[in-house]
């Protein structure tokens, strides 16, 4: 007995100095995990994380909203309608295969044929390959974002992708659901390998030793996700130190992350615009531009942000947050209540009316609690709301019937640039072209008009001034009830270099963290 | 004896497809699995082909016969959207996380509250059993769900001795390739301990409040009695002649209990991120996974089916009285 004893003893140490031996592990706890290896497949947060991780863009985002050269070197504009991208020679996929111009086409290709892609890829032409290392993106008209959208453009190894798998099936389909080679296999040039992956329980990568860009100060060699759902429980993890790194953290859990001295709290802000929208097919009494004004005069969104988001997000009055092309600095915030009251008269509803609402209540932070102080907001101005909440699985199908007077949307610009939230959210619905898509009940000529030229137009001074102008009509409108942008959240140990791989996108680079 | 058994099994054919029917029927009312399959930009249109593609526009009864045809041909239940996997796979997979929670839940219950149960129905009136029964209490009225957090709170956090979230290093039992168990390393235990506790912490109470009743009614019999009067050690009077017959109506419950705790592992699963099959159906339920919900509750149904079919028909051969009654 005395010998087992000794023998676990020493079974547990020999077993907790080895945990400790290996290089920099990271543990990460999200979530979520994405839903698949395909980046093609989904046009979603989770998969656009992990492209940036077991793939490259040819271009990516930078803190500030600049452009970083990945897989292409340099670009340039040949004419009006083409840009020249020159690619980085010497840069390997992790199945061991040479990058070059025929993969870029290739993925470019592939995506046309996604579902989820194909919208945002509308304005292209093709891909065409210049010589190995240079390629040509043309678009239809001219088109003012094309080197935003290079920031999609992850190149897929093709050689391969190509072929047929064991069940007879092409590699590089596209399923949604079925087998696939490519939902559940993986080469790109990106910083990690995919080596295990159980979906919602463990992903698993490990640093690609052949990985191209050696000037990259990141160090960790093992990468480990762990999808945790449950808010108390993944704070708790990090707590614990079961996980070095966290996203999101609750509002509620701020305090105790900053006054807990083994981690720290990161935060930044997002571009993501939390709004309430006004149907005015639905209930005459919203076409009224008076009563809008009312209703956003009456929304104490400063007050949310301050009580509901714990300050984390920033009070918006418009659509695009600062930095992007249509932020106007002169739209501001206009909680005033005895205005509110004054216009509610004046349009002829001193008495108030009744409206039903609906919001989801597990999709935006917080956004049940949003919804509620909002009704009681407008309660004082005598509006009453009937509200139902419900889980963003049944919530969008209800959003898509318009199934109530005002409606909770939140939008994060897929371009980060302003044209995008007008283009889904505010110009008039048109079941052809795609565009209001998500707009109940708002629309004025001017504003698509605006947001369309502005689509080709490729002088960027007048293209900001064209989107200001949208950001203001939609203000003196009322189009919408503005809340915030939310801000990405990011919790981790005290050694965790997150600041210098976070952005806007919440696409936290960790090819590029550094673990002390 | 042949048509009780051929009844008997008409029924449970009959018992699954209305249970089935009714899975199928409330599937509409879940949400709408294609909005979590694709991102929020995907058209309308777009949309409508996917779920074309899906087969969900069909008709209910089309969609339904479809469903039941590949499940008897086939023993086929569909495919889960979410895990993109054959359902059957899928809900087998999960199987042991929560297998293995319910079995150290168990033993947890088993040896706490047999010695103190049995201690506080022979001491009843010192300070340990005093303390064992109202702290019982206030074990059965915490809601689970808090018990975790404070237990994590405690073990994880504060003392940091457990971990808290999980089921560590799992290794492949008999290299079956589905069932991996983390009954077997160090780590792996480690993760149960926290999980199974505060599972238990609802059943336990129960059992040692059930251990002393029964065992304080066993010690007033008359044959106990005599065997005082025989001049029997308390030892064996206590251990041999009491406990063994207090033992068999708690063996009953046990059982019962046991199948219920299935169930209560949805929480414990939801706190702990335990990979088990009561996380497996809250995911399936948050994003409208259809498919595998359906296929889960013909599942679990068919088990209780299968179990009670089978116990209906033991009993026939045990005792021709059921038989009778059964034909008129």
């Amino acid at each position: 007995m005395k010998k087992f004893t000794y023998l676990l003893l020493s079974l547990m140490i020999a077993l907790s100095f080895s945990a400790s031996a290996g290089a920099k592990t990271l543990k990460v706890g999200l979530d979520a995990d994405p839903v698949s290896l395909d980046p093609q497949v989904q046009l979603s947060g989770g998969m656009l994380q992990l492209s940036h991780w077991v793939f490259d863009p040819l271009v990516r985002w930078t803190q500030d909203l600049t452009f970083e050269p990945r897989l292409a070197t340099k670009w340039e504009r040949v004419d009006e309608l083409t840009m020249r991208f020159y690619l980085r020679k010497g840069v390997k996929f992790h199945s061991g295969n040479t990058f070059s111009a025929k993969d870029v086409k290739w993925s470019f290709d592939r995506m046309r044929k996604s579902a989820d892609f194909k919208g945002l890829l509308e304005p292209f032409d093709g891909c065409y390959i210049v010589d190995d290392y240079t390629v040509d993106v043309k678009t239809k008209k001219p088109y003012a974002l094309l080197l935003n959208m290079s920031t999609y453009f992850f190149a897929m190894d093709s050689e391969f992708y190509t072929g047929t798998d064991a069940n007879g099936q092409p590699k590089d389909m596209i399923l949604k659901v079925g087998e696939s080679f490519a939902l559940n296999n993986a080469s790109g040039t990106g910083p990690f390998i995919v080596t295990k992956r159980e979906h919602n329980v463990v992903l698993e990568m490990e640093r690609f030793k052949d990985y191209w860009d050696t000037k990259s100060p990141g160090n960790v060699t093992k990468f480990i996700l762990t999808p945790i759902k449950e808010n108390a429980t993944r704070v708790a993890a990090l707590l614990s130190g079961d996980v070095d790194f966290i996203s999101p953290v609750p509002p509620q859990d701020f305090r105790r992350i900053h006054s807990d001295d083994k981690v720290k709290l990161v935060t930044i802000s997002g571009g993501r615009i939390i709004t309430f929208q006004m149907n005015q097919n639905r209930n005459p009494a919203l076409k009224d531009v008076r009563v809008r004004q009312a209703i956003v005069h009456a929304v104490n969104n400063t007050g949310i942000v301050k009580k509901i988001m714990k300050g984390t997000a920033t009070v918006a009055a418009q659509q695009g947050p600062r930095g992007y092309v249509g932020y106007k600095e002169s739209l501001k915030p206009r909680y005033d209540l005895n205005k509110a009251k004054a216009l509610m008269k004046e349009a002829g509803y001193a008495n108030g009316f009744e409206v039903t609402m609906m919001a989801p209540n597990n999709r935006y932070v917080n956004d049940a609690k949003i919804a509620e102080a909002t009704a009681q907001m407008l309660g004082k101005i005598g509006i009453k709301v009937n509200l139902k909440t419900m889980p963003k699985a049944q919530y969008w199908n209800e959003f898509d019937a318009r199934a109530a007077d005002i409606m909770m949307i939140g939008w994060h610009s897929d371009t980060e640039d302003s044209g995008n939230f007008s283009e889904f959210l505010m110009m008039c619905e048109n079941k052809e072209t795609g565009y209001g898509q998500y707009n109940s009940g708002y629309c004025n000529p001017k504003v698509d008009e605006l947001v369309l030229a502005a689509q080709s137009e490729t002088d960027l001074d007048k293209r900001a001034a064209m989107l200001q102008e949208v950001e203001q009509i939609l203000y003196d409108d009322a189009a919408f009830v503005p809340f915030h942008w939310q801000n990405h959240s990011y919790g981790a140990k005290k050694n965790i270099q997150v600041k210098p791989i976070i952005n806007a996108m919440n696409f936290p680079y960790f090819g590029d963290l550094v673990i002390e | 004896m042949l048509a009780f058994i051929v009844r008997r099994i008409i029924q449970a054919v009959v018992v699954m497809m209305v249970i089935s029917l009714v899975g199928f029927s409330i599937k509409d009312q879940i949400g709408d699995p294609v909005r979590d399959l694709v991102g929020e930009r995907v058209t309308p249109a777009e949309r409508a082909e996917i779920a074309e593609k899906m087969g969900l526009n069909d008709p209910f009864f089309t969609q339904y016969f479809r469903f039941v045809k590949n499940a008897v041909t086939k023993g086929d239940l569909g495919r889960s959207f979410l895990y993109n996997k054959p359902n059957l796979e899928v809900i087998i997979h999960h199987a042991p996380a929560t297998i293995e929670l319910v079995f150290g839940t168990a033993l947890i219950i088993i040896f706490i509250s047999l010695p103190l149960g049995v201690y506080c129905a022979l001491r009843p009136r010192t300070l340990l059993s005093r303390f064992t029964m109202s702290f019982s209490t206030l074990g059965v009225s915490m809601p689970v769900y808090l018990t975790a957090i404070l237990l994590i709170f405690l073990f994880a956090i504060h003392w940091q001795v457990l971990p808290s979230y999980g089921r560590g290093e799992t290794i492949d039992l008999f290299g079956l390739g589905w069932w991996s168990t983390g009954m077997l390393t160090v780590d792996g235990i480690r993760h149960l301990i926290l999980p199974c506790v505060s599972l238990s912490t609802l059943m336990l109470p129960l059992f040692i409040r059930l251990i002393r009743s029964e065992m304080m009614e066993v010690l007033e019999t008359e044959y106990i009695k005599y065997a005082w009067a025989k001049g029997l050690s308390p030892a064996r009077v206590w251990m041999v002649h009491a406990f063994k017959n207090t033992l068999l109506p708690v063996i009953t419950v046990f059982g019962v209990q046991v199948g219920i705790m299935f169930a209560f592992t949805l929480l414990t699963e939801l706190v702990f991120q335990w990979p088990g099959m009561g996380f497996m159906f809250l995911e399936a339920v948050h994003r409208a996974d259809i498919s595998l919900l359906i296929a889960y509750l013909v599942v679990v149904a068919s088990l209780f089916v299968f179990v009670n079919t089978v116990v209906d028909i033991l009993y026939g051969f045990i005792n021709p009285t059921v038989r009778i009654t059964g034909t008129k």
